[in-house]
């Protein structure tokens, strides 16, 4: 075998995430009421582009999220001549299909700082080089790249018409993309919906579709002259520039995006149940089990969150670092690292959702339709399944939202303190917290920041963005009124 | 009243001001829409009106039909989405929708004023009594500081309220209800208004309280000659209080006529459903008359008459072409085709309806003693101090196919009784019997089998359905719950048949509750109870919130239902209407005790308790021939966690005596079921 795969324990989560959307995207189908609250969802713009933006990282994710280890070049070519029956070796390096994609971003790395799209270094070094005469002469000048603009040659005054000449072709075939595939999507709506082009072409942009066409063709189209530009000058460019060590800041913001999909959306997963659970038994059982649950999260939001956090990641880490035999490779101990922090970010935040479930709950157990139904001697774990838990629903779609983003956050926060996740891995809190001491220099390194805040916003945004739709769309008192 | 049309017109502008005694508003054609997308629809839709000083108007309509809109228009105070695309609106003389907002200001509150319905919210809570009057004083009259609080006083005696120097300190949450509707009006008073728009004054008010506040609304009407534009649903209001009545419908209006003729002679056949759809006493126990189908939508408001469709009268013109104003009277003038109508339509009693129910057999319900007492806990260790006495010793019998009604003020404890009787709050002391089985001491699954006897009917159909089910759902949970077999039939045909029971399709099982009308919404509800097959039928205000003509619907449902399955009802209300209407037997409330029992006829016509003659007399009537004194409560409902010592009335009884003052009085049996609680009688 070619490679060792490697599966880790968030690759497994984030999994086993996605096949529970898809179960429940089958089940929604399924259902009537799903089914017609998912096509309100279809037919908001906002929520549609936001989708189709949250689909892009969501892919990036996911292609982040499966691992496994190259095999050695010398082992590789020793079996396949079969003289020795040693067992193959492979990378102790933990490589994703993203990085294979990536390979090229991931492996020219510069020796320091450069700017976006720049052919020489950001500071000033003593350069050798030897003159026509033979002598070494000394220059204090910006070395050349390595790898930013190296098919240029010597001769990089070409650079911006290079550049513009790139974004010219990949503009070009991102309106050609665009087209192909707009209008395949008007020829698949005039099969579906029988009627000619031109009426599906009418019907798509003049929003009489029943899904928001124009809404997710108009961001493909966005992202696609976006994207293909910036993939078209990340062969020979650094896009983004580099960081300090030199990596490709392009790549990193890639690769974070993943972090940030595991801290958003794994630490819910552990916030969640407690919130909902305790939140819901303390509001409608109210006496002693109230109190009890109120003075455990009074208690716990009582204590400085930092602190809680950093004395809990403190202790896991001296558990990792005296058990190293536990590991493998590096990337499993940071897996693990990060997993451990999303553990931790959830069990100290559920306090404030909890909070605001109990309180809703307190509210909706003295209605009118939940005395009807204990009228009827339905049994509380069903009163709070069927009446009180699908009438929370909104307030837990906002929570995890807002959640998600300031999770995301969050985690830039702790890496700054020095708690965040492992220093080995890439998240936006790391490029933030690198990026935060070069913001004092003079010149500005300003593109690692830049880049990881246009990439966190555009996540969070659209995660909102769909939020807000999805909760109008579940909510029937708006929906009736709509 | 507006003798003299052409005069007005006459007259130039400036001098219009002074005659301002003849014409205070003149609304002509006045057209509110409200935007919704790109439409705008239509919800007033060419309003006349006119009011002179020292005159009420009263604007007569059931929800919906655009009477708040009209009044909020007059003020320019619509929400964001109304409009005023066209009309005119004179007040003394000035086009109040052409005036820049600056000068609108001076007329809101300086001008006319507003009083709104529910007093609870339209105080600011966080402002003193006496900081809210100043606001008006300081922007409209100029006064700050000890002429202002000065008139502050004036302002708060005038309405009545007593002890005005200390209310003056005090915040909103201090006053009960009746004194926010008194604070709210003497706010409204202290612009020195000409004109006073009160929306549904009374409406979230009790019968006592009501009476208090119409007869304050009175005689400050006629102290200050001030117009009056009142709105309200309430047929009764409007015999005590207007001068000339205008009866809107669907965004028009399509009868206006003094009050007299619109009493005996009102001509338009929506006004005529309205009387025919009031309970009376006239129709004991027959069937009121309904309204059929709905007030139109804004979107779809059909070209021709806009009754047209619910009217029994309709001809082919009313469809075609929208009927203009015709004066049949002076003063009298209504939009409608018909030349003349048949006299007021009465309800035909029915065949063998409730009021043959069956004698009294063997008690269904027998409930002794019952107490319900809430501990009032305070400091950190959560100590009980003291006990609100929410019911406090309340013995009833129900017998199966009759109709008790429980009758009170809001706070007496009415609705506590009824869900203590189902066992929804555990009850503090006395027993609960139902078909002979104490219902108390059981644990949940033996209690279980009993549930299916007894079921509720709650008083807000739309906080009484929960808004993710489908109507399938809700009906069906209660049979899964207590595990009805629906033999040789699936659930979805009992569902279908329920539904039918109660005058719904049975189409509309896969549909959400938010997706019927309130009417509707109650019918659900009322299928709900039905589905498990009950034989008590605990009725909570359920038509409180609903419309006369929708509430006529109901009522006849109820008894009908009654009739055909020999159901009893418990019903909590405070609508003597309806309680003489539908009750075989009464039960009045008074702080958690039981005051007065007996037959509806013993207990409404004759009733012995000081109290229940208090709250009989508070009950505006619609006949406006025969005025009934008032027996003015003072004081407000005491607190149920420090009752009174002795009888619990004895603070505001006219008649109370030296032993009213030390003991409550014992039950008295004034006949073989009329019993009364009172010294008087002892």
């Amino acid at each position: 075998m070619a490679f060792l795969p490697v599966i880790l324990w968030s690759d497994v989560l984030i999994w086993l995430l996605f096949a529970t959307a898809a179960i429940f995207g089958w089940l929604s189908v399924r259902n009537p009421l799903w089914r017609t609250a998912w096509q309100r969802v279809g037919r908001s713009r906002a929520g549609m582009a936001s989708a189709t933006v949250l689909v892009v990282f969501v892919g990036v994710g996911l292609l982040d999220s499966i691992h496994y280890r190259p095999r050695l070049e010398e082992a590789a070519a020793s079996a396949a001549s079969g003289t020795s029956r040693q067992p193959p070796a492979y990378a102790v390096e933990v490589l994703s299909v993203l990085d294979a994609i990536l390979t090229p971003l991931r492996t020219r790395n510069e020796k320091t700082y450069s700017e976006p799209l720049a052919t020489r270094a950001y500071a000033k070094e003593s350069i050798e080089s030897r003159g026509a005469d033979g002598q070494l002469q000394q220059s204090r000048d910006y070395p050349r790249l390595k790898h930013g603009g190296a098919h240029l040659g010597t001769d990089e005054t070409q650079r911006d018409a290079d550049i513009g000449q790139r974004l010219l072709r990949a503009l070009a075939l991102a309106t050609l993309l665009w087209w192909a595939l707009a209008a395949a999507t008007a020829a698949g709506l005039a099969r579906a919906e029988s009627c000619t082009h031109e009426e599906a072409w009418r019907r798509i942009w003049h929003n009489e579709s029943d899904f928001a066409w124009n809404a997710v063709l108009a961001t493909i189209g966005v992202l696609l002259l976006v994207v293909l530009p910036l993939a078209a000058l990340s062969f020979n460019y650094h896009v983004f520039g580099t960081d300090k060590v030199g990596q490709d800041v392009f790549y990193q913001v890639l690769k974070s995006v993943r972090t940030a999909l595991v801290i958003g959306l794994v630490t819910t997963l552990v916030t969640l149940p407690l919130a909902i659970f305790l939140g819901v038994l303390a509001g409608y059982f109210r006496g002693w089990v109230d109190d009890l649950i109120q003075y455990l999260y009074t208690t716990l939001s009582s204590i400085p969150g930092v602190l809680l956090i950093a004395a809990a990641v403190l202790m896991m880490q001296v558990l990792i670092d005296n058990h190293p035999q536990w590991f493998a490779t590096a990337a499993e101990r940071a897996d693990l690292r990060l997993l451990a922090l999303c553990f931790i970010l959830g069990v100290t935040s559920w306090t404030g959702l909890c909070r605001l479930l109990r309180g809703e709950t307190l509210k909706l157990r003295e209605l009118e339709y939940i005395q009807a139904a204990q009228a009827f001697g339905v049994a509380d774990l069903r009163i709070i399944g069927r009446h009180i838990l699908p009438n929370l629903m909104h307030i837990v779609i906002i929570a995890l939202v807002m959640d998600f983003s300031s999770l995301v956050l969050a985690e830039a926060v702790l890496s700054y303190v020095g708690i965040g996740v492992d220093p080995t891995m890439i998240s936006f809190g790391t490029m933030i917290n690198n990026a935060r001491m070069e913001l004092a220099r003079e010149p500005m390194v300003w593109w690692s920041l830049a880049a990881a805040f246009v990439f966190m916003f555009t996540l969070v945004l659209a995660a909102n963005l769909l939020a807000d739709a999805v909760r109008d769309a579940f909510d029937p008192r708006i929906a009736g009124s709509a | 009243m507006n003798a003299e049309p052409t005069l007005g017109e006459n007259v130039a502008g400036s001098e219009r001001a002074t005659q301002s005694g003849q014409r205070l508003l003149e609304v002509a054609n006045l057209r509110i829409a409200f935007a919704s997308g790109r439409s705008l629809l239509a919800a007033v839709d060419g309003v006349d009106l006119r009011i002179a000083a020292g005159e009420t108007l009263a604007l007569l309509g059931e929800s919906g039909c655009g009477k708040s809109a009209t009044a909020l228009g007059l003020l320019r105070l619509l929400p964001a989405a109304g409009r005023i695309p066209g009309g005119e609106v004179r007040f003394e003389g000035r086009d109040l929708l052409a005036l820049p907002e600056a000068e609108m200001r001076g007329v809101r509150g300086g001008g006319m004023a507003m009083i709104f319905q529910e007093p609870a919210t339209s105080l600011n809570p966080v402002l003193t009594v006496g900081h809210q009057l100043g606001e008006v004083l300081e922007r409209h009259l100029g006064l700050r500081g000890t002429p202002a609080r000065e008139r502050s006083l004036e302002l708060l005696t005038a309405v009545g309220i007593a002890d005005a120097q200390r209310r003056l300190g005090e915040y909103p949450f201090q006053l009960s209800g009746g004194m926010k509707q008194r604070v709210m009006i003497a706010v409204a008073l202290a612009g020195n208004p000409r004109l006073l728009i009160a929306d549904e004054p009374t409406t979230a008010l009790d019968v006592t309280i009501q009476a208090q506040i119409l007869e304050l609304l009175r005689r400050l009407q006629g102290e200050h000659a001030m117009g009056m534009l009142l709105i309200t649903h309430d047929l009764g209001v409007v015999a005590q209080m207007a001068t000339r009545v205008a009866v809107m419908y669907a965004g028009q209006i399509v009868e206006e006529a003094p009050r007299e003729v619109f009493f005996s002679a009102a001509r338009h056949p929506y006004t005529q459903k309205l009387f025919a759809a009031l309970p009376d006493l006239a129709r004991r126990g027959g069937r009121l008359d309904t309204i059929p189908g709905q007030v139109p939508p804004l979107s779809g408001m059909p070209s021709g008459c806009r009754f047209a469709s619910r009217c029994e009268h309709a001809w082919e013109r009313c469809r075609r072409q929208a009927p203009e104003w015709r004066q049949v009277a002076v003063g009298h003038r209504l939009r409608c085709h018909l030349d003349a109508l048949p006299a007021a339509v009465t309800g035909t009693p029915a065949a063998g309806g409730s009021s043959a129910a069956p004698a009294a057999d063997a008690a269904l319900l027998s409930v002794d003693e019952l107490r319900v007492h809430f501990p009032i806990r305070r400091g950190i260790l959560q100590r009980t101090v003291g006990h609100v006495r929410a019911v406090d010793g309340v013995s009833l019998e129900l017998a199966r196919g009759r109709t008790l009604a429980l009758v009170g003020e809001s706070g007496c404890g009415k609705t506590t009784v009824g869900k203590a009787i189902l066992q929804l709050i555990a009850a503090s002391g006395g027993s609960v019997r139902l078909l002979g089985q104490e219902l108390g001491g059981l644990a949940r699954g033996a209690r279980r089998p009993l549930r299916r006897r007894m079921q509720m009917i709650f008083q807000d159909p739309f906080a009484s359905l929960n808004p993710r089910m489908s109507v399938g759902e809700i009906i069906g949970e209660g049979m899964s719950a207590l595990r009805i077999d629906v033999q040789g039939q699936g659930r979805a045909a009992a569902i279908a048949a329920v539904l039918e029971q109660v005058g719904l399709e049975a189409a509309a099982a896969g549909r959400y509750p938010h997706e019927f009308s309130g009417g509707q919404r109650q019918r659900i509800a009322i299928a709900r109870a039905l589905a498990v097959q009950p034989d008590l039928v605990i009725c909570d205000e359920p038509t409180s919130a609903l419309d006369v003509s929708v509430q006529a619907q109901i009522l006849n449902l109820l008894a009908s239902l009654q009739a055909d399955l020999g159901l009893a009802y418990l019903f909590i209300t405070h609508n003597f209407a309806v309680v003489d209407h539908l009750a075989h037997e009464v039960a009045v409330m008074y702080l958690g005790r039981i005051v007065e029992r007996g037959t509806v006829d013993e207990v409404l016509r004759s009733p012995q308790h000081p109290y229940t003659q208090a709250l009989l007399s508070a009950v505006p009537s619609v006949r406006v021939d025969t005025p009934v004194e008032f027996i003015r409560l003072p004081g407000e409902t005491p607190s149920p966690a420090n009752p009174p010592l002795g009888c619990h009335f004895h603070p505001r009884c006219r008649q109370a005596s030296a032993a009213c003052r030390e003991r409550y009085p014992a039950t008295t049996s004034l006949s073989g079921t009329h019993t009364v609680r009172c010294h008087l009688h002892s």
